[in-house]
């Protein structure tokens, strides 16, 4: 996928404007948040939960390499192979390697956001084979030649309009706005393809050490089809998706489902092990898990450890009001929302991902709903910590701040400066209170009045109230 | 009218006021206020004078190095006060960041430890510590609360404005939709992305409004700066007023961003 995360500022003032995505990211803001708080509301042990889901996962990532070779073990045990990928390179020769072997013409595809962030559907068509997207939001993005604009609702930057729009121009069919028979004839383009497919690949929500199990969640059924009918199932993952036990899979289950949806569980939660065992009635000849590092396992031990927690819920998008302002297009890249703003930086570099971190207020509520306790805006303000050692921050803006801070550790030429200020913008705003307009161009005043100061600061006017009498606190 | 201090020495507790730039700059009137409850409340109240800013404009934008320098500042300035506190969630949640800024093997390390320890927002303290029993004036009007998120997120402040403004005769408070949503202010963010932060002043002015209520109440400056200017630049009515200025009875001055002539005409409507 083309990196368009330094046009951030523009895409976002394009999505501002845009009528049909504003109306989706209502629907968007109204669905998800209160679902996921009633589901809180019905589980008095949830806030227990995510602490055990926290330490757990540190305790998984501070003993990776444990897990990760036990897993391969596993897997290797009940038959399957594990594929080890240094980057997005080496995942997708891995998948083409695969699909070759297979004589694959077609391949089916569950909702991988890992194969997003490989452009693994691009790279299989260069190379002759054909893969189709099953999960309804990706078919439609796929028929559309869009990409996905959320981790788990990847087309909820859509309407109804858009769906009955793509549906006829591609399927040849008359349009209707009815959406179970647009479902059903999503259904039925997508049957064939399912009998047809050489080989499924699917993401994985989960990787089970203890079993060599992977595990995906639906709400759709797509990925069983998807990873059962055809002879060869590959999984594309990555190693941070590793837990110890199956038991400790449940505890996410439960987290991941309330937080995204506010189920109390997903649909379909379908575990593979190996593939078709002689008494099994079906599943594929062969399954192979390709384990994707792609620098995550450099974040380990690092600032930006705690990001590898992360379960893709997408709680922490549906609550962002920045992402819930802009939809997550406009971010520029695979992941969008507060987890993408630290992730994307460490996948592309910071300086093609500088506006990501630095695109927050800092208001938190990303952090208040994580399933995993991830300090985001902490994160975030690590990134924005080596942009600005490595001297990537704006010129301008570095020297306002280099200024300011000289004047913020001088008591006495600070207090001259606050009462400068305070006496300018009182002089500007005459008798109004306000001011429209700034003698600069201004960011503020674009959109709102500056409200002007009362005049005098408050440490003249308490100054003149003690009667300049000495005040040295606490010191008697 | 003055409340029985819990101060561990038995004696007024001795309170140092962290000022904020944005009031020291823009609503003097605001610290004033917070010094009149803290007094009535049975503290003592210095403001010592080397105080500057919390350091959040450097510290959320990237320069951890000045920001050390400029926390060195505030823990000096506010060496040996019982407690330290201020008209700000945000300000106030800052200071509880310092211990972080300093390695453990640094004097100023567990200073600052300590100064978290005595820092407080002023509706917090009022009620999680000195637990006061104030008689505050009462105050006629239709009010509404917006939750400012370090306030919120960082230190829990959600039922203590609430609590207090109860204790305010003919207050009605009604509470608008995402009361809890930021506003968009977000320290250099509203300057870096204004489109985005309009955006997200422009739900917040829409909720208030919503409530038709009378005034827009806050704990934070710089986020009611936010919506007392969209709101002013919408030609909204709805006055927005720090939550202090209504709990010690000081009202009497220009709502923010409202004009003397505005502030008199909405009285003389009210007579």
């Amino acid at each position: 996928m083309e990196i368009k995360t330094p046009e951030f500022k523009a895409s976002s003032r394009i999505a501002l404007e845009d009528v049909s995505l504003q109306k989706a990211l209502g629907n968007l803001r109204d669905g998800f948040p209160q679902k996921r708080a009633a589901a809180v509301a019905r589980m008095p042990e949830f806030e227990t939960l995510r602490d055990q889901a926290r330490d757990l996962k540190n305790h998984t990532i501070e003993h990776l390499d444990y897990y990760l070779e036990q897993f391969e073990t596993n897997v290797t045990k009940h038959g399957g192979q594990v594929h080890w990928a240094r980057d997005g390179q080496q995942a997708r020769e891995a998948i083409l390697k695969i699909c070759q072997s297979a004589d694959a013409k077609t391949v089916t595809k569950g909702k991988s956001m890992v194969s997003e962030e490989i452009a693994l559907n691009d790279y299989l068509e260069e190379n002759g084979v054909q893969p189709v997207e099953t999960d309804l939001g990706e078919y439609i993005l796929q028929l559309r030649e869009d990409h996905p604009s959320h981790i788990i609702a990847p087309a909820i930057h859509l309407n109804l309009d858009d769906v009955s729009d793509i549906f006829s121009k591609k399927h040849g069919t008359e349009r209707t706005d009815d959406p179970a028979a647009l479902m059903q004839e999503a259904r039925e383009m997508l049957r064939k393809q399912f009998v047809g497919a050489d080989v499924g690949i699917t993401g994985a929500n989960f990787c089970v050490a203890e079993t060599g199990s992977t595990i995906i969640v639906t709400n759709e059924g797509n990925g069983d089809l998807t990873q059962t009918l055809p002879k060869v199932h590959v999984v594309i993952t990555t190693i941070d998706k590793v837990v110890p036990t199956l038991e400790d899979m449940t505890l996410y289950l439960r987290l991941l489902a309330r937080s995204a949806t506010g189920q109390e569980f997903t649909v379909y939660n379908t575990l593979s092990t190996g593939p078709r065992r002689e008494e099994d009635q079906d599943g594929p000849d062969e399954f192979h898990v390709v384990l994707l590092d792609n620098g995550r396992s450099e974040m380990v031990g690092t600032d930006f450890q705690d990001m590898l927690r992360c379960i893709r819920c997408s709680a922490c998008m549906n609550h962002c009001p920045v992402y819930g302002s802009v939809g997550g297009h406009a971010y520029g890249w695979v992941y969008p929302g507060p987890m993408g703003s630290v992730l994307t930086p460490k996948l592309i570099g910071i300086d093609k991902a500088g506006h990501l971190p630095n695109a927050s207020t800092f208001c938190g509520t990303c952090e208040s709903v994580c399933p995993v306790r991830i300090p985001l805006p902490k994160m975030m303000r690590h990134w924005r910590e080596r942009e600005f050692e490595k001297h990537l921050s704006p010129t301008g803006f570095r020297f306002g701040l280099g200024v300011w801070s000289q004047f913020a550790r001088r008591p006495k030429l600070y207090r001259w400066l606050a009462k400068l200020s305070s006496l300018s913008l009182k002089t500007l705003s005459g008798k109004k209170g306000r001011l429209k307009s700034l003698p600069l161009k201004n960011g503020w005043t674009a959109w709102r009045d500056l409200p002007a100061p009362q005049g005098g600061t408050f440490m003249d006017q308490w100054k003149k109230e003690q009667g300049n009498k000495q005040h040295k606190g606490g010191q008697q | 009218m003055t409340a029985t201090p819990n101060s561990p020495t038995g004696r007024a507790p001795q309170v140092g006021l962290f000022v904020t730039c944005l009031v020291d700059m823009f609503r003097p009137s605001v610290g004033f206020a917070t010094v009149k409850l803290l007094e009535m409340a049975g503290c003592r109240v210095e403001v010592p004078d080397t105080q500057t800013c919390c350091g959040q404009p450097t510290y959320n934008s990237g320069d951890r190095r000045s920001t050390a320098e400029i926390a060195r500042g505030v823990i000096d300035s506010f060496d040996g006060y019982e407690y330290v506190v201020g008209p700000s969630g945000s300000c106030i949640g800052m200071l509880h960041e310092y211990p972080q800024l300093f390695d453990k093997t640094d004097p100023y390390h567990s200073r600052a430890l300590d100064l978290a320890a005595r820092a407080f927002e002023i509706t917090s303290f009022l009620t999680d510590v000195i637990g006061a029993d104030l008689s505050l004036e009462s105050y006629s009007k239709k009010v509404t609360y917006h939750d400012s998120c370090a306030g919120l997120r960082e230190l829990g402040i959600k039922k203590q404005p609430r609590h207090l403004l109860g204790k305010v005769d003919g207050v009605e408070i009604e509470e608008m939709e995402e009361a809890e949503t930021c506003c968009g202010f977000g320290g250099t963010f509203c300057i870096k992305y204004p489109d985005i932060s309009n955006r997200m002043v422009g739900n917040k002015t829409k909720n208030a409004t919503a409530t038709k209520a009378d005034v827009l109440l806050g704990g934070d400056l710089g986020c009611l700066l936010n919506m007392a200017g969209k709101l002013k630049r919408e030609g909204e009515k709805l006055e927005v007023r720090h939550v202090v200025e209504v709990l010690a009875g000081m009202t009497d001055t220009p709502a923010i961003g409202q004009s003397v002539e505005e502030f008199n005409y909405e009285l003389a409507q009210e007579a």
